[in-house]
This record gives structure tokens, C-alpha cells and sequence, in this order.
């Protein structure tokens, strides 16, 4: 019968270790464009994030129109003429960490890792490598990260009448506070 | 014997159960991690049905959203009709210059003087229904107009008793309008115009309408927009007609611009709706524009 618990136990903790993912479904991501006619700043806070910490494996999706504009014609614009959001409702990301056990979530401190896998924006996919920086305090995981992306590359057409006005580069911002997926 | 049986049964129902655990594991891994997730389905709201909150005369189901000013000068010039005399209609202009603004993004208020019987004219617009779909689905935007035109210009006949009460002219509508797909959208107007003075018996006060406007995108940027305006019979003298025009939306940024041709002088609603008199058989027609641009006067965030 020891036989048998002993086996249990062996069960459950291989169930609690394939478990071990972290998520958020309110995951902060802006993106900034900037030309000395204007900036341009967006921000959607409803961002949804899996993070396997075993794998490293990593994904993310936000819905385009959850991105606000400090202007509403903006917005509007950017659903309408640039993004196409209904036909291209989400941006996604599927990737991994380069490392995974760099990261030791049982240790605090601050911890730099790389991050490379596929951005999926207006349905064009592109391979992108990324630094992130993961904060372990105690339970909390916070981690951020930062990246650069051209609009052409994701086939996205800015008409010449505002191109001045319209960024080539985009710097996108990610931050996200995660918490341990039941 | 018998319980060794049981035992190795017990067993391997253990094992087979810690490796369809593992495998059905592996497989999210490789499908997809954020099926993990509850999906909430939110609303999704229809945006830009029109490109402008003008269809070309009538008014369309698109507010100017909170916090913006849309500044407009409308011009129509003279009937084509003239020919090269006349420059088809250049010589002379009707203009309207007003503004529209958000107080919040389903309710705008907006005013304007047109040159044409020296008239001012202000309005409101609430959006009652946002078209949607997801969470919530709603086939249609819908939204309530209301506006009010006062004629300024000096009395026909001044030595007779005349009331300020006889310059009032009021519109209410209904605007109900899909977005059927991302090119073509299209809207129902029924209104009633009312005149606290009009010229003959025989002429109603109250002149009951049903508007039909539709757009067509060519492009991200451009669109071809039709609108005629059914008058119910027996309302208006003869010699009046349903106004009827086709335009061109072109949109640049802060802008848009909007090329038509219509039968109709006046670009306020009891202008356009119960006094049209061009005939579009003869050329009787107008070339005008509308150009639109956008000021933000309170950010969002």
C-alpha cells in the first residue's frame, strides 16, 4: 500500500511541475511613434499572456481595437486604414525564452533574458529577438520589455500625404504583472 | 493470484493515467497556451460606417466624438446648367460654414450660417444604438437628430405685420444605418420637417420625409455616396423636387473632402428637403463640396 501513495505522490508532483504557468489578462502594451510633426502614442491594458516557466515558452495576444489614442480620429484611422482590425482582429506573439533557467522564481532579484519567437501583426508574421527584463520579489513576478519593429515590414501602407507624420520605426513597449495560472 | 491480478491493474491504470496527464500537457504546450485562459467575448463596436458625420446633405449615424471640434465650410455653386456663360455654375456660391462639436461620444451639437436667405441653424444628435457584435449584437447604429433654422433675412414684405415666429423652421429624424461590410453602408432617414410659416394653403407646415443614403468604399481612403430624400406626395407645391445627389469622399489625416453633385441650393435639412427645385433631366445640378477638419480640443487620456 506504501507502494501506492508513494506512486500518488509521484503523481500529484508532476502535475504541480507541468503546472507551473504564469499568466495576465491585463497586460500593458503602448507602442510609440515619433517625427517632428507629431507623436503618436497608443495603450491597450487588456493584453492576454501564458507563460510556461519550465519550457520558457511564451504567448501573447491583444485585440487591435483595444488601443487608445489620445485621438479619437486616430483611432479610428488606425482600425480603419492601417491595421484593418476587422480582418485582422489580434497581434500575437508565440516564442520562448533562450534560456529558461536563467530565471529562478525562487530567488529574488532582477533577471535580463532573451526572448525570440514569431510577431504576428496585421496577419504578416516576422521573427523577432528581444530583450526582457523578468523582477522576482517574493510572489510577485513583474517583467517588461522593449523592442523595434518597421511598419513596412508587417505590410502596412502609409499614404505619402502622411508620411512626414508617421513614424518608420516603431518602438513597442510591453509590462506585465503576472500571476500563477490555476 | 487474484490479488496480484488486481494489483498490476491497479498499476497500470496508475501509469496510464500519468501519461495521458503528461501527453495532454505537452500537446497544450504545442497548440496553444492562452486557450489556458478564460476567453471573456467583448463588444465589438462597428466603427466608421461613414466617413464624416455627412452623408453628403443628410446628416449620418457618425458622431464627432468627444472633446472635438469639426470645423466645416460647405460650398454649392450655381446650376451646370449655365453653361460656359456662367462657367457652369462657379459664378455663383451658397456657402455654410459651421462647427460640430462632441460634448460626449454619443451626444454633438453643432451650428452653422448658411448664406442662402441668410439663415443660422443649429442641431443635436444623440446616438440611441451602436451597432456591435461579439458579446452583445445589434444589427444597427441608430441615432435621433434634431435641429432648428432661423431665416434672417429681411421680411418679403415689410409692411405687413410679420412674426419672428414665422422665420422658425424644425427638423426631427430617425437615422438608422448598417454597416453591411467593410465597403457598403447604408441608411434609412424617416423625418419630418416643420414650417411655422410657409407660402400657400396648400402647402403642408409639416412635411413628412424618408431619407435613403448609402456609401460604397473604393478604398481605405475613398468612397462613392448616393442620398435621395423621398418627400410624401401632396405636401409640397408643384415645382418642388426629392433631392437627389452622388458624392466623393476623400479622406487625408485631419480632413475629409466631399465633391458632389446635387439638385439642391440649401445644405440645412428644411432647405434641402422642401425647397430642391433643380431638375437633374435639365441640369439643373450643383457642383459643391463640403471640407471637414478636425481640431481636438480635450485629449482622451
Amino acid at each position: 500500500m506504501k507502494f501506492y501513495f508513494f506512486l500518488f505522490l509521484m503523481f500529484l508532483t508532476s502535475i504541480e511541475l507541468d503546472a507551473q504557468k504564469l499568466f495576465s489578462k491585463t497586460a500593458q502594451i503602448s507602442f510609440f511613434s515619433s517625427t517632428p510633426i507629431e507623436d503618436i502614442e497608443a495603450i491597450s491594458n487588456t493584453a492576454n499572456t501564458v507563460w510556461d516557466v519550465e519550457s520558457g515558452k511564451m504567448q501573447w495576444a491583444v485585440l487591435i481595437k483595444s488601443f487608445e489614442f489620445e485621438k479619437a480620429l486616430m483611432q479610428e484611422h488606425f482600425n480603419e486604414n492601417y491595421m484593418e482590425s476587422s480582418s485582422f482582429p489580434k497581434a500575437t506573439f508565440k516564442g520562448a525564452l533562450v534560456n529558461p533557467s536563467q530565471l529562478n522564481l525562487d530567488k529574488n532579484g532582477n533577471y535580463e533574458v532573451d526572448l525570440k519567437g514569431k510577431l504576428t501583426i496585421h496577419g504578416e508574421t516576422q521573427d523577432i529577438q528581444c530583450k526582457a527584463l523578468f523582477v522576482v520579489e517574493g510572489k510577485r513576478v513583474n517583467a517588461s520589455s522593449s523592442l523595434v519593429v518597421l511598419v513596412e515590414d508587417f505590410g502596412i501602407e502609409i499614404p505619402s500625404i502622411v508620411r512626414e507624420n508617421i513614424a518608420k520605426e516603431i518602438t513597442i513597449n510591453v509590462k506585465v504583472d503576472y500571476a500563477i495560472l490555476d | 493470484m487474484q490479488s496480484w491480478i488486481n494489483h498490476i491493474r491497479i498499476l497500470f491504470l496508475f501509469l496510464l493515467s500519468i501519461i495521458s496527464t503528461h501527453t495532454m500537457i505537452a500537446q497544450e504546450d504545442e497548440e496553444d497556451l492562452l486557450a489556458l485562459l478564460d476567453q471573456e467575448e467583448v463588444i465589438d463596436y462597428t466603427i466608421a460606417t461613414f466617413k464624416t458625420n455627412r452623408i453628403i446633405n443628410l446628416h449620418s449615424t457618425e458622431n464627432t466624438s468627444k472633446g472635438v471640434l469639426d470645423i466645416k465650410i460647405s460650398h454649392r455653386f450655381g446650376f451646370i446648367s449655365g453653361g460656359l456663360y456662367e462657367l457652369f455654375g462657379i459664378d455663383q456660391a451658397s456657402i455654410r460654414i459651421g462647427g460640430d462639436y462632441g460634448v460626449t461620444d454619443r451626444f454633438m451639437i453643432g451650428a452653422g450660417r448658411s448664406s442662402f436667405e441668410k439663415t443660422y441653424d443649429g442641431f443635436l444628435k444623440y446616438k440611441i444604438l451602436k451597432q456591435s457584435t461579439g458579446s452583445k449584437t445589434m444589427p444597427l447604429s441608430a441615432s435621433f437628430f434634431a435641429s432648428t433654422a432661423v431665416k434672417t433675412i429681411n421680411f418679403q414684405n415689410p409692411d405687413r405685420e410679420n412674426y419672428l415666429s414665422s422665420r422658425f423652421y424644425y427638423t426631427f429624424q430617425l437615422l438608422l444605418a448598417r454597416k453591411f461590410s467593410e465597403s457598403l453602408s447604408i441608411q434609412l432617414t424617416p423625418g419630418v420637417v416643420h414650417r411655422n410659416l410657409v407660402k400657400t394653403i396648400e402647402e403642408s407646415n409639416d412635411v413628412y420625409h424618408i431619407g435613403f443614403g448609402g456609401r460604397m468604399k473604393l478604398n481605405k481612403r475613398t468612397s462613392i455616396n448616393l442620398e435621395y430624400i423621398y418627400v410624401l406626395p401632396n405636401q409640397l407645391n408643384p415645382g418642388y423636387v426629392n433631392s437627389l445627389s452622388v458624392g466623393f469622399d476623400i479622406e487625408t489625416g485631419g480632413h475629409v473632402f466631399q465633391l458632389h453633385f446635387t439638385n439642391s441650393t440649401s445644405m440645412i435639412e428644411k432647405g434641402f428637403i422642401t425647397e430642391s427645385i433643380g431638375q437633374w433631366e435639365k441640369g439643373q445640378i450643383h457642383f459643391g463640396f463640403n471640407v471637414s477638419r478636425v481640431f481636438t480640443l480635450k485629449k482622451r487620456h
